[in-house]
């Protein structure tokens, strides 16, 4: 049988654990009036349950990615030899990240996109974070009710337009002949227009204004819950207002910050869209190699194994983050 | 070292609301001193104003002689104890008490020998190192009076810092807080609704009514010469009979009440037509019958026993009865339902004041 085919019993396996613990958990209660799963549901409701239920967590959530994982480890090959002799194990998709192919040469360039990648999603991150925890203070702590409201609205509305029409306006703005180079331009403040796009900006622009609502929305929550007394009593005992912050509410939202950039983090590290439209001519991110060898090259095993080498990458990448700032993974989906 | 701290014609207002009204004090550096009020009254406001956290509407707030306008509170040579404390929880102990030197730049060596003194102070030796959540409540309250002491400021606002504890604790840290004063030797400025603890511990108190003060004085004069109906009512229990001045005789006014004319001390200088309350305490009142106008008789509704005192009841002119102490000294009979008893007090027990607002029972 083809190692492909391993992954579909993983589903009975599953279905076999579920019944298990179905099964135990009348043991587990230590409550003799507690009745079982099957005498609660009836053995035909219990049954469908848990197939529900298994189907839901399989096929749904668990089944496609474990296929991918399996699709990584195979050689690319024609639809008809998929299966044959050739179809073996193999590292070569993940060897191929760091040597060419054909050479064996350094592959500086897929290299080299996933470093600008993970760089530039960590400089959209902190951007983020500086952006949005003065605002979110304000919104938490400083701001009158109506005040709130009102960023509230104009924090979300914008959302609504969709992110073609977000990313495309935001080119014409900073693009050579766009408004603020023109606007530049008139004030002689410049001699010749500034290709922004060229420079990032735009790449930088459109990913923190992507994910802004990701950063606001758990630094608002964190910061929300804080005693305004306590604020109030670092104040009153001589606390400049950076030490405040530095002391009591920077530590007090510490899981709602780590919440916040690492989600912006892994959304603008697998982000497609914003790269695409707003990078420079001479960027390359990584999602759009993984984008295209599934749907240019048709390599799959390949775009596989890229899409995971970026997932293990900021997996441990966030992981550091966390115990470097002490902060465990359970708080930050608190 | 201590300071004094002055409101001069200082006001409070919310938009339209004035929380504060024209409050005008002279408190003395080292001193005890104590606002009195029911809840909403604006002694929160007060502390808020005299610790730089709110603006007065109109008026100057001056510690130690210096004005405090446009000072921030973190500049003030003050303290504030809040209301539900708000220790750090984040911070252990030590951390708690020491939060304003850190924030002063001392070394942390120099703040770890500083916490272990103050921690010696608040008989909490040795428990730096533990978490704030895993103290007592009044603990808590301690290293929450160590972390004000801590900069040592001139003047310690507290307000209503004992609320949170249970009765016995209450009144137990009462003695401890009056004792920290009293080693330490500065200004303390104690806000309360709590009539026991502003007349065990204060030097003097101001008894406040929406907003304004009604009176300041010492615990014993608030208890035995109020200025107005207010504070009469709200400082312990008192009987009011309302009514007409009908004679004014030197140090006494006679007041036609619903039970008679009576008598009373006329500290405010009442004249005949005046409409004014007579004020007579419980305890002040002896069953039997006395001078005729100083004595009442009225039917008897109810009465409790409280052993070292009976509470007797007797039917008011108002909705409220008159609450007559019986102290317990042998000999006397205890008035049954129903029956019609008399009583009399010493004039110079009573005292008659302007008529005005009372406090809400
Ligand atoms: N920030 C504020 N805005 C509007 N009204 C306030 C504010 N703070 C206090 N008040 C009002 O002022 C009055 C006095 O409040 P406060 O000083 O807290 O009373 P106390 O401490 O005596 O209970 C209350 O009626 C309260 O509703
Ligand atoms: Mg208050």
């Amino acid at each position: 049988m083809s190692s492909r085919l391993l992954v579909f019993l993983i589903p009975f396996a599953v279905i076999a654990i579920f019944w298990v613990m179905a099964r135990s958990e009348k043991k587990l209660a230590h409550d003799p009036t507690h009745k079982s799963f099957f005498e609660r549901n009836g053995m035909v409701l219990g049954i469908t349950f848990i197939m529900l239920v298994a189907f839901w967590s399989l096929f749904l959530v668990v089944l496609p990615y474990l296929y991918m994982v399996v699709e990584s480890f195979h050689p690319k090959l024609p639809p008809m030899q998929r299966g044959g002799p050739d179809d073996h194990l193999t590292l070569e998709q993940y060897k191929s990240f760091f040597f060419e192919p054909m050479d064996g040469s350094l592959n500086t360039t897929h290299m080299g996109a996933f470093v600008f990648t993970i760089f530039t999603s960590v400089v959209v991150t902190a951007f983020n974070f500086a952006i949005c925890y003065p605002l979110a203070y304000y919104m938490a702590q400083a701001g009158s009710l109506q005040k709130v409201r009102l960023i509230m609205l104009a924090l979300i509305v914008p959302y609504w337009v969709n992110e073609i029409l977000r990313a495309f306006s935001l080119r014409l703005l900073l693009a050579s002949k766009g408004l603020i180079n023109q606007a530049l331009l008139g004030l002689g403040l410049t001699e010749k227009p500034i290709d922004f796009l060229a420079l990032d900006v735009g790449l930088y622009v459109g990913l923190s204004y992507a994910y802004l609502l990701v950063m606001i929305f758990p630094l608002y929550n964190a910061i929300e819950s804080l005693d305004k007394n306590q604020i109030e009593a670092a104040r009153d005992l001589g606390a400049p207002w950076w030490k405040i912050h530095r002391d009591v509410v920077i530590p007090y939202a510490k899981p709602g910050i780590a919440s916040g950039c690492t989600m912006v983090f892994m959304l603008a590290a697998g982000s497609l869209a914003a790269p695409q439209f707003l990078g420079g001519p001479s960027t390359l991110w990584f999602t759009s190699i993984v984008y295209d060898f599934f749907f240019q090259a048709f390599n799959w095993p390949r775009g596989a194994a890229y899409a995971f080498i970026l997932l293990a990458a900021c997996i441990a990448f966030v992981m550091l983050m966390l115990r470097l700032f002490k902060v465990s993974l359970g708080e930050t989906i608190k | 070292m201590s300071a004094g701290v002055e409101l001069d014609h200082v006001t409070v207002r919310f938009g339209q609301f004035t929380a504060v009204d024209d409050a005008t004090l002279d408190i003395k550096g080292g001193e005890f001193f104590s606002f009195l009020g029911p809840s909403g009254c604006g002694k929160t406001t007060i502390l808020r104003t005299v610790s730089g956290f709110l603006d007065p509407s109109a008026g100057k707030v001056r510690i130690g002689g210096q004005d405090m306008g446009g000072i921030g509170p973190n500049k003030r040579p003050t303290a504030l104890i809040f209301q539900n404390l708000a220790l750090f929880p984040l911070m252990t102990v030590a951390d708690n008490i020491t939060y304003g030197l850190r924030v002063r730049g001392m070394s942390k060596a120099e703040r770890m020998k500083k916490a272990g003194e103050l921690l010696d102070l608040i008989a909490l030796p040795g428990q730096g190192d533990k978490l704030v959540s895993e103290l007592s409540g009044g603990q808590k309250q301690r290293v929450a009076i160590a972390r004000a002491l801590a900069v040592q400021p001139k003047v310690l606002l507290l307000d209503e810092p004992l609320s949170a504890l249970d009765l016995k604790l209450r009144q137990h840290m009462r003695t401890e807080l009056r004792a920290i004063q009293q080693q330490v030797g500065i200004t303390f400025i104690y806000i309360t609704h709590d009539q026991g603890e502003a007349l065990t511990m204060s030097d003097r108190i101001a008894v406040m009514s929406d907003g304004v003060i009604q009176q300041v004085s010492d615990g014993k004069n608030v208890y035995d010469h109020p200025d107005t109906p207010f504070v009469a009512s709200f400082v312990g229990e008192n009987n009011p009979f309302a009514g007409k001045v009908v004679s004014a005789d030197g140090d006494y006014a006679a007041v036609e009440t619903p039970h008679g004319v009576l008598r009373g001390r006329n500290d405010k200088k009442l004249k005949a037509g005046d409409r004014a309350i007579l004020f007579v305490r419980p305890e002040s009142f002896r069953l039997g019958g006395g001078a005729s106008d100083a004595t009442l008789a009225s039917e008897t509704i109810s009465s409790a026993f409280e052993g070292n005192a009976t509470h007797v009841f007797l039917k008011g002119a108002t909705k409220k009865d008159i609450t007559v102490t019986v102290a317990r000294h042998g000999g006397h009979k205890i008035p049954v339902q129903g029956e019609t008893a008399a009583i009399h007090y010493e004039p110079a027990m009573g005292v008659v004041l302007p008529e005005g607002k009372m406090a809400r029972e």
